[in-house]
């Protein structure tokens, strides 16, 4: 391992302690009884094989949009649309699961609707710019609200079960996918969750397609002269992106932690898969770790406050810190030139003893 | 309907609706202009309708309030800064973090202070009034459409005057406008990127802390969780609309005004469903972004004459 990489590493350690430790401070003023909140938030998701469960559960829907978001950020494509191709994802999954009946048929039929219309999502600000040049960050913050309408729209009054009220109708026991461990509602999504986070690392790593990509994030000048289509990298990064993101809320929604569709609000997950991206350096392989820690990081969190009083919100500061801890570049720079020039140093002497 | 629309008190809701855009709109373009995206908009609204409603309440006062609550945006705005410009973080990113920051926050403080967990009303906060100034409301139509609106609508308005006479008429103007256009450039000349954008970013946070303000002190009479509702994204949406200009900026915040008027009414007649008229200011953003890139696009092709 190289003093970059190993710097790397190391700050992201130093930057979550950090956070941790500013959150703990928080805690400490706000709180009427802190070592009580934070014993909970640290230890709280040991305790129990629901606890466990929980956190596992929760790690699923960030791994998919985590690994979606290490696509299209790998090509320097700020699109945030991912959350709302989560949303729609989910939408589809749950018009389908509602219908049809056979089992097997059904749950795949339910997640390959679920990931392409996701990507026909995340497409939509990618093609905006191809076409118009118009930012794909603005308008991907833009048509997040169109996906969260269309749904109401939809649960409102297409697929809306009129005895329930927000719901939509039953999704049928054939779509649902199958609980791994009893006792828990750990489902089989964790392993298409981990599959797609290694397909993605082949992809972005090991492929030519994937290492135009990461060109062209690198450098798209250089890129463009180096005979690669800009277009043809920013439609295949945002169009495998967004059918991650979108299939990633359709196993949330087959799930078993759902019998309907209930969201009528954006759950968040396209938000969340920047801080994992984050944390997992782009690399879609290092995602189902970064969203164990945030999983968690929010389980213990809610546990803190079902039993003390310091609310759950506070996870959401220390997740802020992290982000800007991680991403500002001069943060422990110095240090990083020290390791640098030592290891250069180390070198130049073995050279010289040669 | 027709007779609903074409009332003064119609145009007045457009207003009314348009204010907090027109401030978020006004910080981003001002930001733009210096080279910067300031996606912390939507963080900086959202901590400023929580401390406009606090401070107006802690000194009785929402003159007092509003400058509290100004000079925090400002310092948020001079905190993305450094992080941008000293710690060379990435813009989006960085400013992703303080919203984040934003959200769990405000309820953080708000829970400390009043015990609530969604919304303020428990805490006794002071509005800002809502004022006629004479002569104007002589006006036949535009008259009744000014008269009785809040005071920070008409501080927005005059913010475009005023930012628009910064940008274009000051030195200090010309210097934002310079660096946003060619930063090494501008620093050839002498000018010091850093400390442009530093001011740029503080008014930006300076001006989305009076939009977030008015949400909370003005537009409503109490805070309430996540109020801001991505109007920060939609102010960037409306500053690139307007070619991040004063002017430009103001007629988009008005079209997203109308749209949001309009659902309002829509929503009473049940022509269509809410669910579709909500859409609308997205949809006009989207089409309208696209629209605008487009023409730019194919002026610019003509230009170098391909």
């Amino acid at each position: 391992m190289n003093s970059a990489k190993r710097f790397d590493i190391l700050r992201t350690v130093f930057s979550v302690l950090i956070a941790l430790a500013i959150s703990f401070a928080i805690i400490f003023v706000v709180s009427e009884q802190p070592v009580e909140a934070i014993k909970n938030l640290l230890i709280g998701p040991l305790t129990s094989k629901r606890n466990m469960g929980n956190v596992v559960e929760s790690m699923i829907p960030l791994i998919f949009t985590g690994t979606g978001v290490c696509i299209m950020f790998s090509a320097n494509q700020i699109n945030l649309a991912g959350e709302g191709a989560f949303h729609v994802g989910g939408l589809i999954a749950s018009c389908v699961a509602i219908k049809m009946t056979s089992a097997f048929v059904s749950p795949v039929a339910a997640l390959l609707c679920a990931g392409i219309v996701g990507a026909m999502f995340t497409a939509i600000p990618a093609i905006m710019k191809i076409g118009t040049t118009a930012n794909e960050l603005v308008s991907s913050l833009m048509i997040n609200y169109l996906a969260l309408y269309f749904g109401n729209y939809m649960l409102n009054n297409v697929i809306g079960d009129p005895k329930a009220s927000a719901a939509s109708y039953k999704l049928t026991e054939a779509s649902k996918l199958p609980v791994l461990v009893q006792g828990t509602r750990v489902h089989l999504g964790i392993l298409i969750a981990i599959g797609v986070a290694v397909l993605g690392y082949f992809f972005l790593y090991r492929t030519r397609t994937g290492y135009e990509l990461r060109l062209t994030g690198e450098n798209e000048e250089f890129a463009r002269y180096s005979g690669i289509s800009i277009v043809k990298v920013i439609l295949i990064s945002q169009l495998l992106g967004g059918f991650v993101a979108g299939l990633g809320g359709g196993v949330e929604m087959l799930s078993p932690i759902y019998a309907r569709f209930t969201w009528t609000s954006l759950l968040g997950y396209g938000w969340d898969a920047i801080i994992i991206c984050t944390l997992s350096r782009k690399n879609p392989l290092y995602t189902p770790f970064a969203a164990l820690f945030l999983a968690y990081l929010r389980t213990g969190a809610s546990i803190m406050a079902r039993r003390t009083d310091v609310t759950l919100e506070i996870v959401q500061i220390t997740q802020g810190i992290i982000i800007l801890l991680i991403v500002a570049e001069q943060f422990l720079s110095k240090y990083k030139h020290k390791l640098i020039a030592k290891e250069a140093k180390a070198a130049l002497k073995e050279e010289e003893a040669a | 309907m027709w007779n609903a629309i074409l009332s003064p008190d119609f145009f007045g809701a457009i207003l009314r609706a348009a204010t907090p855009i027109l401030f978020a709109t006004l910080a981003a373009a001002i930001a733009s202009k210096s080279g910067i995206t300031n996606m912390a908009l939507e963080g900086i609204m959202l901590f400023s309708a929580l401390f406009g409603v606090i401070f107006s309440s802690l000194t009785h006062s929402a003159w007092l309030g509003l400058v509290i609550t100004i000079a925090i945006g400002g310092l948020i705005g001079m905190v993305l800064a450094f992080f941008v410009l000293n710690l060379k973080t990435d813009e989006i990113l960085a400013a992703i973090a303080i919203n984040l920051v934003a959200t769990g926050g405000t309820v953080l403080i708000l829970v400390a202070f009043s015990g609530d967990r969604g919304v303020s009303s428990s805490i006794r906060s002071v509005s800002a009034p809502n004022i006629t100034i004479p002569l104007i409301d002589k006006i036949p139509f535009l008259g009744d459409v000014l008269s009785g609106q809040n005071v920070l609508t008409w501080l927005a308005l005059l913010a475009v005057l005023l930012l628009h006479l910064f940008l274009y008429k000051t030195p200090l103007g010309l210097s934002i406008r310079a660096v946003g256009e060619n930063k090494d450039a501008a620093e050839s000349v002498g000018i010091s990127s850093r400390k442009v954008q530093y001011i740029a970013l503080i008014i930006s946070g300076a001006l989305a802390a009076m939009g977030g303000f008015y949400l909370s002190g003005g537009y409503m009479n109490m805070f309430t969780k996540d109020m801001s509702g991505g109007r920060g994204f939609i102010a960037l949406a409306a500053a690139s609309m307007g070619g991040n200009t004063p002017v430009g900026g103001f007629l988009v915040s008005l079209l997203f005004g109308l749209a949001q008027a309009l659902a309002n009414i829509m929503q009473l007649t049940s022509l269509m469903p809410y669910e579709i008229i909500l859409m609308v200011p997205y949809l006009t953003t989207l089409i309208g972004l696209g629209v605008y890139y487009y023409a730019q696009k194919k002026k610019k092709e003509r230009l170098s004459g391909k």
